[in-house]
């Protein structure tokens, strides 16, 4: 069985390379219908992951983006009330009342689906992205482990719907905040790191095929050397993808040939004030002439 | 590439030994239970499991639960399953082999919830007060078995005066507004869900506008109180802070620590603030000596904390920052301590004085994780602390 060598070969095709790590993680996820935790810093294609994923099993993609303070009528289902009021209006206007209305009023077409419900009343299984959920609360993270462990949700005014199918649940953390040991114990958990000097070319030669193999040779290991630095925020490979393209915007065809271009497209890479002052131009241009 | 471990002919096979290896993985530190070597047999159905290298990537993605435990898992992997051949007894460590192997994370958790309210020696009343006062220099060790009568450094009074104090800070820290929105009866925002409802039964004319906001939401006081031999003086007004800090509400939680950690919720808790004293003298058995301040919120962060601490907790570490630790012990406990969510307020006796700089290596490799620093030398100073809490 090389099932997971398939998988890693047509995340390739797809454009993305995946770490031995990161597709065995993915693959057992997939056989045992687990969910799969991905962590790691921000801009490490953990997000993608999903993406691909989607495209590879040619699947639907649902995405939803966690932030503080998200709650069940955010994430997972809340009546359309403008609507349902609407709706009573008009009955009784026409005379109709009691539980006719009632019946109506909650059923499913007045029902506004959010990514959750969403996702488990597919009939093909979707790939369900739940982005960053290291930023939802608490509170949050218990009611997902029960939807994430029976894939049921019950609706008062409707009955629990279980699903038809089961989503593919891809989650992401950048460790904003401890996650509940026991929503880690759900999950197939894959760290993933900064790519190695290979495969990070690897995935600048898959993403912008027109850059020359000497210049983003010389990319690679100018981000690679720069990521050695003491930084705030280490550039990820969403930021090594944008240098490319910043350099091959400004029609750069070596690294070490203008330092002020090299310096003005050091703003994809570097993201604060105190990484900016850091990185002078004499030190890029060090940092460049021995990527050379 | 190394030689796979042998097993011994008696093993009972794979299952076994999938499930002896999960219990060699629990008995360094990772948390699994029996669910994980149910997952990690299936996850082995779907690959090559004679494969060494995608047996280890398999069981890593199923075993391993953060990145440290990830990064540890190659070197369990390895002296389990590649023991350059030699024969591995019994696949399932028995109980006892197992206790003794896990000395370093579990026992040690265990340690400090076993000292809960237990009392070890009855109280003989006389506590410190035996010594001679000659005032002889003995070297001192690093733990000191001297015996401290908190009954001397805290008088119920105290506890009477700090109790109100600690009610009006917690009250200050406590005021945290949520960001999810609740049924109330005076609200910003109209509860649509509510209205629907109650219209319904006025024929679907909304005549009642129930309302919701954001409720408050009450912050977790944690404190971790230094009783080491250079805090000894600032005991009484410390201890008695948390007395009053612990009576004051329910969910306030306090550990003491100098090279061990002592939890002492429960002792403070008694009805009577007398005996409260006496089971913290109990307690507090061999106080007063060196400190460990990095190794104790160390053990602090990978223990207790998994239960007491949260985004809503505050944690007040009360200290003078002189620790025999190597300070990135400290600093690298606070990293984690911050990582659960919670705001952490360093008060130090010392700050109080003048011309006092954190210069001390464990301070100043604090300092940068505090969400506040303050001086605390007197109740009073404690009271006047309200308000910078509030603004926390």
């Amino acid at each position: 069985m090389q099932g997971w060598r398939d998988l890693q070969r047509g995340m390739a095709e797809h454009g993305y390379i995946a770490g031995d790590d990161l597709a065995m993680a993915l693959h057992i996820a997939l056989s045992l219908e687990r969910p799969l935790l991905l962590e790691g810093a921000a801009g490490v294609g953990k997000t993608e992951v999903a993406r691909v994923l989607a495209a590879l099993k040619s699947a639907r993609l649902i995405r939803l983006q966690c932030y503080e303070g998200l709650d069940a009528a955010q994430a997972i289902y809340e009546w359309n009330y403008p609507r349902q009021l609407l709706a009573i209006r008009a009955a009784a206007e026409g005379g109709e009342t009691g539980p006719g209305v009632e019946a109506r009023i909650f059923s499913d077409e007045y029902l506004l689906e959010r990514p959750l419900l969403q996702a488990i009343r597919q009939t093909e299984p979707p790939v369900l992205l739940i982005d960053e959920i290291d930023r939802a609360d608490e509170e949050f993270e218990a009611y997902l482990l029960e939807i994430l462990s029976d894939f049921q949700i019950s609706i008062p005014e409707l009955g629990t719907i279980t699903a038809t199918t089961r989503p593919m649940v891809i989650l992401t953390a950048n460790g904003t905040r401890d996650l509940s040991d026991a929503l880690r114990r759900r999950c197939i958990y894959a760290h993933v790191d900064y790519p190695e000097r290979d495969a990070e070319l690897a995935i600048l030669h898959a993403r912008a095929a027109q850059i020359e193999t000497q210049l983003a040779r010389q990319i690679i290991a100018f981000v690679q050397a720069l990521r050695r630095e003491d930084l705030e925020k280490t550039p990820g490979i969403a930021e090594t993808l944008d240098f490319a393209a910043a350099l091959a915007g400004l029609g750069i065809n070596d690294l070490t040939d203008d330092p002020t271009a090299l310096q003005a497209a050091l703003a994809t890479l570097l993201k604060t004030q105190t990484d900016r002052a850091n990185i002078t131009t004499e030190v890029a241009q060090r940092l460049a002439g021995r990527a050379a | 590439m190394s030689r796979v471990t042998r097993f011994a002919a008696r093993d009972p096979g794979p299952a076994a030994r999938v499930a002896g290896f999960i219990a060699h993985l629990r008995g360094n530190g990772l948390r699994l239970g029996v669910g994980e070597t149910e997952t990690a047999l299936a996850a082995l159905t779907h690959i090559t499991a004679c494969d060494a290298d995608e047996t280890r990537r398999a069981l890593k993605s199923v075993c391993a639960g953060n990145a440290e435990e990830s990064a540890r898992f190659d070197d369990l992997f390895d002296s389990y399953w590649l023991n350059a051949g030699r024969v591995r007894e019994r696949s399932a460590p028995d109980r006892h082999k197992n206790a003794d192997h896990s000395r370093n994370t579990r026992a040690a958790i265990g340690e400090s919830s076993s000292a809960r309210g237990q009392i070890h020696a009855p109280d003989d009343g006389a506590g410190a007060a035996n010594g001679d006062g000659t005032g002889q220099l003995i070297a001192s060790r690093s733990t000191s078995l001297m015996q401290h009568d908190m009954r001397k450094l805290v008088s119920p009074q105290d506890i009477a005066q700090a109790e109100s104090i600690a009610r009006r800070l917690a009250q200050a820290i406590a005021d945290r507004r949520s960001r999810r929105r609740r049924a109330a009866r005076r609200g910003d925002r109209l509860h649509f869900r509510r209205l629907i409802r109650q219209s319904l039964s006025t024929g679907g004319e909304p005549l009642r506008l129930p309302r919701k906001r954001r409720p408050d939401r009450t912050a977790r006081i944690t404190a971790l109180c230094d009783v080491s031999g250079s805090m000894t003086i600032y005991a009484r007004i410390f201890l008695a802070f948390l007395a009053g800090l612990i009576r004051a509400d329910d969910a306030t939680e306090a550990w003491l620590f100098q090279t061990r950690l002592v939890h002492i919720s429960d002792a403070l808790r008694d009805p009577d603030p007398l005996r409260a004293l006496n089971r913290l003298t109990l307690l507090a058995e061999g106080f007063g000596g060196g400190s460990k301040i990095g190794a104790s919120l160390d053990r602090f962060v990978r223990g207790p904390a998994r239960q007491s601490v949260n985004s809503r907790s505050v944690v007040l570490i009360l200290s003078d920052g002189y620790d025999t630790d190597p300070p990135e012990i400290l600093a690298d406990a606070l990293v984690r301590l911050h990582r659960r969510g919670c705001r952490i307020v360093w008060l130090n006796p010392l700050k109080g004085w003048k011309d006092y700089a954190p210069i001390t290596a464990a301070m100043a490799a604090a300092l940068p994780h505090l969400d506040l620093f303050a001086a605390a030398t007197t109740l009073a100073d404690l009271a006047a602390l309200a308000p910078e809490l509030e603004h926390l």
